[in-house]
């Protein structure tokens, strides 16, 4: 069989041009070098632009004691210290620079009264800590970025997607992509592969995630040869709609709840306040009023008033919505309600002619403007309804804490399908400010990997072919499965089985489906055209998406105990004798099937060890004890 | 469950016609979901561009009954049932297949414009000091999702497609939110009248009426544009004052930045405008 196709080469090819890949492209060209930025979507559509929360940076704009040392611990202490302390460490120190040169490039984000970069309250962080542009935050960072990138001599691919990985050996040698508007296969040629894929959402049936979420690359990475980490640790967003049904997990901001939005059941109970966890109660407020001084920054009882519960970490604020649902104090359509009233009447009495309708536009417009065209309601007069959805990928590719770097030579990766900074759970806030931190490295290191590999290498035309026939074979089938279909059973599968509360023999039997499904996705067909075509799209997407499930699976079964983002209904404790410093780990083995172990955790210099023990109360937490 | 009959474009840029399909309504759908519950059953080929689905990314824009509209922000509920529902690609841009259109021009367009450049900062420490009051008209336009709907709409691209000459609303607003912006220093005012050429456009505010973040676009964007224009050129006294000292004549050509990185050439590349061409075609 002889395919056409043309080679295109690079320096650094960046896969994927969200937050990560832009800010990855962005600064392998400041570097001097050929930079290829190919994204499936067109530039500027990625899912950054449905972040909205804000930045995560320690600027102590609006909290003078706030810097990088309180910033890292907070993620550590919501990571459940199995987050890599070096990655953590990076990110807390250079989150401020990243954000500040945002503003030189352009982006305008909320002042406060002096003019500064205006922050706000999330959950887990001590100090009001995120820059944000009131609950569009990540339109702007894309925008940002997207209107400095293309002044900078980037070559952009769009609707292109990248199916295959090219190897020279040991060493990463470019990439297979096919362009979605014609059909046609295309090869780039490059010294230094960046990925910046994004997550895995699509693998479930509730996910604010969008369709190109399907793991590409985690799935690129692993068939390259590349270790992926923390799989098991899949973010369920506490707050997604849950009605209408067509628009079932779209995201709820946390910003309602670090605004002063309260979670109530059917009962009319702020159930949040009867359950907070022990390594928490000292940060959490012990009544609603010191709850809404908290959001305005005030004092309670002489000291600083301390959070609301609503504002605990997200794992815990997503099990506890279950918790409600499945004992029978839910809303009308499955999930608990998150209301702006109490809130507004509260302040309401604090201060005259306070007009809720504005205030609520104000700080949460698209949230209003969602609910209002999707659901036909107004927030700002009624209760909201929501449940928890699937949102963010803590696990991804392992890579070098300082440069980014897989254990391919010149295969790097950056944000959300890299893994390392979160550990069990996902601060909010921390994604944008990764995205920043962590793709300018991947960039700078990809650039200085290319620079100091002269030779371009070779491309293997067998290996082409090979993945150009994989990609071809279901227009060869006449008879054969409906891509979707899969897809949708698959959704639902890993919904079900491998979702918020875990237990092994449902873990076991999603093994066995996805197993299934596997089979099963060797035989779909497609009809019509290679042209724009999404029958065909979703079956190569399929393999991505069952690779990521059988991960996330193995991973969430090795890890017999409950931490972060994994809640094991038959293992409910956390365990950190055995399970608290270690990371899983998981690799195709010789024989192509997928293998998956324990590796230690590096011990934490005693520098970071002081850090934690001082914003621990003295104590150093059980994982961090040797 | 209700049906309703959908009558969606299928065809490419050799031509095509309108096909009839029966969609099962449920509570809340919007015409987004009309069309992906068409391609897991019925036409698993029809193309459609989406990603958020929240109305954030602004991919499905399209025309539902001569509407343009995003499909996710569009319920099906606010259409009398017992009409088809007319869904068809964006007019103003050439058809890629079905509701896909090359938007390429688009990005073009925004490279034409000189970007961001801000003023030495405020502050020892490198940031800056802007008040919100300052910034307020500007996030209004930093809004914008890029949709492409207000091109669309708009008559000198739509009807009289000036797409050589004219920049469209999205590109006004993008300046306007430039050349508002507290901290920039470019001047793009010259652009606007000789490259750009906003006196095509004769506020007929079509562009507002369908923008779905709701930007007044040509309120706050385009009359503000068009009236520093009218005094860069058409001042009399200041015209008075140009015949006695030269003028001094903005450009549309990127300035170097005071940023960090140094400038270079822009290139960008669709499906459909590739200008990196590929270095050596082969045919194992």
């Amino acid at each position: 069989m002889a395919i056409d196709y043309p080679i295109y080469e690079h320096d650094v090819l960046v896969v994927g041009a969200g937050g990560a890949g832009l800010r990855a492209a962005i600064e392998a060209s400041a570097a001097g070098v050929s930079v290829g930025l190919v994204c499936k979507s067109l530039l500027g559509k990625a899912h950054t632009v449905m972040a909205e929360g804000g930045i995560a940076a320690a600027l102590a704009n609006v909290d003078a004691r706030d810097n990088w040392k309180v910033h890292f611990a907070d993620t550590m202490r919501g990571g459940q210290y199995v987050n890599n302390w070096r990655m953590a460490q990076i990110h807390a120190q250079e989150a401020p620079a990243r954000v500040r040169e945002l503003e030189a490039w352009g982006a305008v984000f909320d002042r406060t009264a002096d003019g500064r970069i205006l922050q706000r309250n999330f959950g887990g962080h001590k100090y009001p800590r995120l820059a944000h542009v009131g609950d569009r935050t990540g339109l702007e960072l894309i925008r940002t970025l997207q209107d400095y990138g293309i002044h900078r001599g980037i070559s952009v691919y769009m609707e292109r997607t990248v199916f295959r990985l090219l190897k020279d050996g040991e060493r990463i040698a470019g990439a297979v992509a096919y362009d979605r508007e014609r059909g046609r296969f295309l090869v780039f040629r490059a010294k230094a592969v960046v990925l910046a894929t994004g997550g895995v959402g699509r693998a479930y049936k509730i996910t604010s995630n969008s369709w190109e979420y399907t793991g590409d690359g985690h799935t690129l990475a692993y068939d390259a040869g590349a270790e992926l980490i923390d799989m098991e640790f899949v973010q369920f967003h506490p707050t997604g709609m849950v009605w209408p049904p067509s628009v079932r997990g779209i995201l709820v901001t946390e910003g309602v709840r670090g605004e002063g939005g309260v979670l109530r059941n059917n009962r009319g109970e702020r159930f949040m306040f009867q359950d907070i966890p022990d390594n928490y109660k000292a940060q959490t407020a012990e009544n609603e009023e010191e709850g809404f001084l908290y959001v305005l920054g005030e004092k309670y009882q002489g000291r600083d008033a301390r959070r609301p519960p609503e504002l605990l970490t997200r794992d815990h604020v997503a099990r506890c919505i279950v918790r409600e649902v499945k004992q029978g104090r839910g809303s009308p359509h499955g999930g608990v309600f998150l209301e702006l009233q109490s809130f507004s009447q509260w302040y309401g009495r604090r201060v005259k002619n306070f007009n809720a309708a504005e205030h609520w536009k104000k700080k949460l417009p698209s949230m209003y403007h969602q609910f209002k065209e999707l659901a036909g309601l107004d927030i700002t007069r009624e209760p909201m309804e929501v449940g928890p959805t699937t949102h963010y990928i803590m696990g991804g590719v392992r890579v070098d804490s300082d440069t980014q770097m897989s254990r391919i030579p010149g295969l790097f990766a950056c944000g959300e399908c890299a893994a390392g900074i979160n550990g069990a759970n996902r601060l909010g806030g921390n994604s944008l400010s990764d995205l920043l931190v962590l793709g300018k490295r991947a960039g700078e290191h990809a650039a200085r990997y290319a620079q100091q590999h002269t030779s371009l290498p070779t491309i293997d035309a067998a290996q082409v072919e090979e993945a150009m026939r994989w990609a071809l074979a279901p227009f060869e089938r006449t008879h054969g499965e409906n891509p979707f279909q899969l897809q949708q059973e698959l959704q639902e599968l890993m919904q079900n089985l491998v979702g918020i509360v875990r237990r092994e023999d449902e873990m076991l039997r999603a093994l066995e489906g996805i197993e299934l499904l596997r089979r099963r996705a060797q035989q779909v067909a497609v009809s019509g055209n290679r042209e724009y075509n999404p029958g065909w799209h979703t079956a190569l997407d399929l393999h991505s998406l069952l690779t990521v499930s059988e991960a996330i699976t193995r991973a969430a079964l090795l890890r017999k105990e409950s931490r972060g983002a994994q809640f094991r209904e038959d293992y409910p404790r956390k365990d950190s004798a055995n399970y608290g410093k270690v990371n899983t780990v998981v690799a195709k083995g010789p024989d192509g099937r997928m293998q998956v172990r324990f590796e230690p955790i590096p011990p934490m210099p005693q520098e970071l060890l002081d850090i934690i023990r001082e914003e621990n109360g003295g104590q150093l937490p059980e994982e961090l004890r040797y | 469950m209700p049906q309703i009959l959908f009558r969606i474009w299928r065809g490419d840029r050799h031509g095509g016609q309108f096909r009839d399909y029966q969609v099962e309504i449920g509570e809340g759908m919007v015409v987004l979901d009309a069309i992906h519950q068409l391609q897991a059953t019925q036409a698993p080929d029809l193309a459609c561009r989406w990603n958020c689905k929240a109305g954030k990314c602004g991919s499905c824009a399209a025309e539902v009954n001569g509407i343009p509209r995003l499909m996710c922000m569009t319920r099906i509920s606010d259409f009398p049932p017992d009409q088809p529902i007319i869904v068809e690609p964006m007019q103003t841009f050439p058809l890629i297949k079905d509701l896909v259109t090359d938007v390429s021009w688009n990005y073009q367009v925004k490279q034409r414009i000189a970007p961001f450049r801000p003023r030495p900062p405020d502050a020892p420490d490198g940031t800056w000091r802007m008040s919100q009051a300052d910034i307020d008209r500007v996030q209004e336009f930093r809004k914008c999702i890029e949709c492409f709907l207000c091109q669309d709409v708009c008559h000198v691209l739509r009807d009289h497609h000036k797409h050589e000459e004219f920049i469209g609303p999205r590109f006004f607003v993008h300046t306007a939110a430039l050349e508002m912006h507290p901290l920039d220093t470019e001047n793009r005012i010259a652009a606007l009248k000789r490259d750009f050429h906003i006196g095509y456009c004769n506020i007929t505010k079509c562009c507002t009426k369908v923008c779905p973040e709701q930007i007044t676009i040509t309120d706050n964007a385009i009359i503000p544009l068009k009236e520093r224009v009218v005094d860069e050129f058409y001042d009399p006294v200041l015209k008075l004052i140009q015949l006695v000292f030269r003028p001094r004549r903005s450009s549309s050509v990127p300035a170097p930045s005071s940023s960090p990185h140094p400038q270079s050439a822009p290139t960008l590349s669709s499906a459909s405008a590739t200008t990196s061409a590929p270095v050596s075609p082969s045919s194992p």
